[in-house]
């Protein structure tokens, strides 16, 4: 199964933020920078899928020159290439706009003979949070959805029933049957899905495993095909940023160690939590 | 027009998060007005419209009234029996005005349905909105270290509502008219439908966001075996355990009890984190909690600085003597 996985370049935000002088944006100067977290489950699930189908794991990501880090480290851990998309400040597409950006790579891709017959994303991004790429994304290319998904495998009984007719790019359509695993209010649900298809991972099925020194190697000298960004076509409905309010600490401290237990059951009683 | 999606639990009663959405329907968005576009009883003004998709229970339906619904769309239909986000997206489309805001809780099927509905009516999605006022909507990014400001063109604003924006407060009860539908289910909409659930795993997390008390436990807590205080504790307050996510990545607990941005939202009476440094992401899922104690070593800690109450000291020694005297107590 070759399979493509949306990555996004964002801050490292471990403690408040500060704006930068547009008000617009946060300032990244000080902050470094990852892939969210629900991207870095997506790209383990993909390598290991591939691993068990014999397939590709490509990564994409549509953002500034520097996302180039990203998308090796996702290929210092077992991605096969990557594709960048070479937007200087990926904050003016609005999350329809990356959709299609993304699907015009798809469709070029397999025009060039390079197919995908699973396209995964995050569920949402660490510093938007819009939840919409990976189904905007699907509705582009003509896929089924799925979000909220943890992990997946080959279907039982794979009867090979995948989409008919053309692919994006004209060439065939890839077939097969997976089932996803995510997470629902009752339980786990099981989805049975044709491919090819778009699917939104959701941190917490796998753990994304560590780079070895062959794996950074192989990093350095992995293929990123580029793409020029075009103009972003809805735009963003950003006005501002705004940051909350810094609260002042109010905190009553109770005492040092087991010697203050009693005056936190005390609290406890008073809040009226004790199982009676 | 203002429609909420509203979610139902296993048990058909109103959602905590759905009621939240609906409160902030009430409160905190322009009414539109009535909706003159399609044939349905123009409600109150200020009185958002319900939508339900399954079972629609009497005590359901009686909530809604008491929190402000006089409409209630029910689209019940077998296809729809289980989920399938693009089938149910279909049916929320199929009743929506065309103008007005239709809105859901920050929930995943929340999310999710709201991106399908955005996409099929073209329209924009505003994700995790925490208020609103004549200069746009306000919503959180960064997991709620900042707010972004925008406004959505449109006639249709598509929105979903960041868990615990706002409490869920009842109102002069209405007696709400219930609209059933016959719908049509296209087949491709059923491809994404869920083939059957498993219950055990989210058992855990909706015991997590429906508990008052919730004992957190971080990194401090220091292996796989360090728990045992803890766990006694949660025991003892009949609540459940939340953890941070390092203790998720370590593998010494599942996902399913990681309390943040990227795990459960929880609204507890208490919240007691032993051992949590209070990292952005975690307080993201914390910040619907009343009280919030800390038990850390670190007097200098985020968790200890926005706390309510704190405690100083090692969390197995603290947490020991706290159920040393609880059990004291109860003698
Ligand atoms: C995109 C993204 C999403 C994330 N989502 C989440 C999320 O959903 N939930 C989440 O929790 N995190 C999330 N994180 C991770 C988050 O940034 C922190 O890394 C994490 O919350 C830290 O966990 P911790 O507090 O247990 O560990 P640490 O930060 O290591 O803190 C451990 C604390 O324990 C104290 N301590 C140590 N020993 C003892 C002892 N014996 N007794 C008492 N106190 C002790 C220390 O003083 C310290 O305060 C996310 C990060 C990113 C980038």
């Amino acid at each position: 199964m070759n399979i493509l996985v949306c990555i996004k370049r964002v801050p490292d935000i471990a403690g408040s933020v500060v704006l930068d002088d547009t008000g617009t944006g946060i300032d990244e100067s000080g902050l470094g920078h990852t892939m969210s977290s629900h991207e870095e489950c997506a790209v383990e699930l993909a390598i290991q899928t591939a691993a068990a189908t014999a397939g590709t794991v490509t990564v994409l990501t549509v953002g500034p020159t520097e996302a180039v880090e990203q998308l090796r480290a996702a290929v210092a851990v077992g991605a096969n290439d990557g594709i960048l998309v070479e937007a200087a400040d990926p904050s003016v597409f609005a999350p329809e706009d990356i959709a299609q950006v993304i699907g015009d790579v798809v469709r070029d891709r397999a025009e060039a003979g390079q197919t995908f017959d699973l396209v995964l994303t995050g569920d949402d991004a660490a510093d938007t949070g819009d939840f919409q790429v990976g189904i905007r994304l699907a509705y582009d290319l003509g896929y089924p959805a799925l979000t909220n998904i943890q992990t997946i495998s080959a279907a039982d009984g794979d009867s090979g029933t995948g989409g008919s007719g053309p692919a994006p790019g004209g060439g065939e359509r890839s077939s097969g049957r997976i089932e996803a695993r995510g997470i629902g209010p009752a339980g786990t649900e099981i989805f049975a899905l044709d491919l090819p298809a778009v699917i939104a991972v959701h941190e917490g099925g796998v753990d994304p495993r560590y780079p070895s020194i062959t794996g950074r190697m192989k990093a350095k000298k992995a293929t990123i095909v580029e793409y020029d960004a075009p103009e972003p076509g809805t735009g963003n409905p950003r006005i501002r940023l705004e940051l909350p309010e810094v609260k002042a600490s109010s905190v009553t401290i109770l005492g040092e160690g087991p010697e203050a237990a009693p005056a936190l059951v005390d609290v406890l009683e008073e809040i009226g939590v004790m199982r009676p | 027009m203002t429609v909420v999606y509203v979610e139902t639990d296993p048990a058909g009663e109103v959602t905590l998060t759905s009621a939240e959405a609906i409160t902030f329907a009430r409160q905190l968005l322009p009414d539109g007005g009535p909706d003159t576009s399609r044939e349905v009883a123009a409600p109150p003004s200020g009185s958002p419209e319900g939508v339900v998709i399954g079972q629609l229970s009497d005590s359901a339906v009686a909530e809604l009234g008491r929190l402000g619904v006089s409409v209630i769309h029910h689209l019940e239909h077998p296809d729809l029996a289980e989920y399938s986000a693009a089938a149910w997206a279909q049916a929320i489309v199929d009743i929506t005005p065309e103008s007005g805001t239709l809105l859901a809780s920050g929930t995943p099927r929340g999310m999710e349905l709201m991106a399908h509905v955005a996409v099929r009516t073209g329209q924009r999605m505003a994700a995790n909105v925490i208020g609103a006022d004549e200069e746009g909507l306000l919503r959180q990014v960064h997991g709620g270290t900042a707010f972004e400001r925008l406004r959505l063109d449109g006639e249709l604003h598509v929105l979903t509502i960041a868990g615990h924006a706002c409490n869920p407060e009842e109102t002069t009860p209405v007696t709400p008219e219930v609209y059933d539908y016959e719908l049509d289910v296209a087949e491709a909409d059923l491809a994404t439908r869920v083939q059957r659930t498993e219950a055990e795993a989210a058992d855990d997390a909706s015991g997590l966001t429906s508990a008052r008390a919730v004992v957190g436990a971080g990194r401090g807590v220091g292996s796989e075996n360090g728990f045992s205080e803890v766990l006694e504790l949660v025991d003892h307050l009949g609540g459940a355990l939340g953890v941070s996510r390092v203790v998720t990545g370590l593998g010494w607990r599942p996902h399913a009890e990681q309390v943040g941005q990227t795990g459960s939202r929880i609204s507890p009476d208490v919240y007691i984190a032993c051992g949590i440094s209070g990292a952005i992401q975690h307080m993201a899922g914390i910040e619907g909690a009343k009280t919030l104690v800390a038990i850390n070593s670190d007097e200098e800690s985020t968790m200890v600085q926005r706390a309510d109450y704190a405690i100083i000291g090692d969390l197995h020694e603290v947490v020991g003597a706290v159920n040393e005297e609880i059990v004291r107590r109860k003698q």
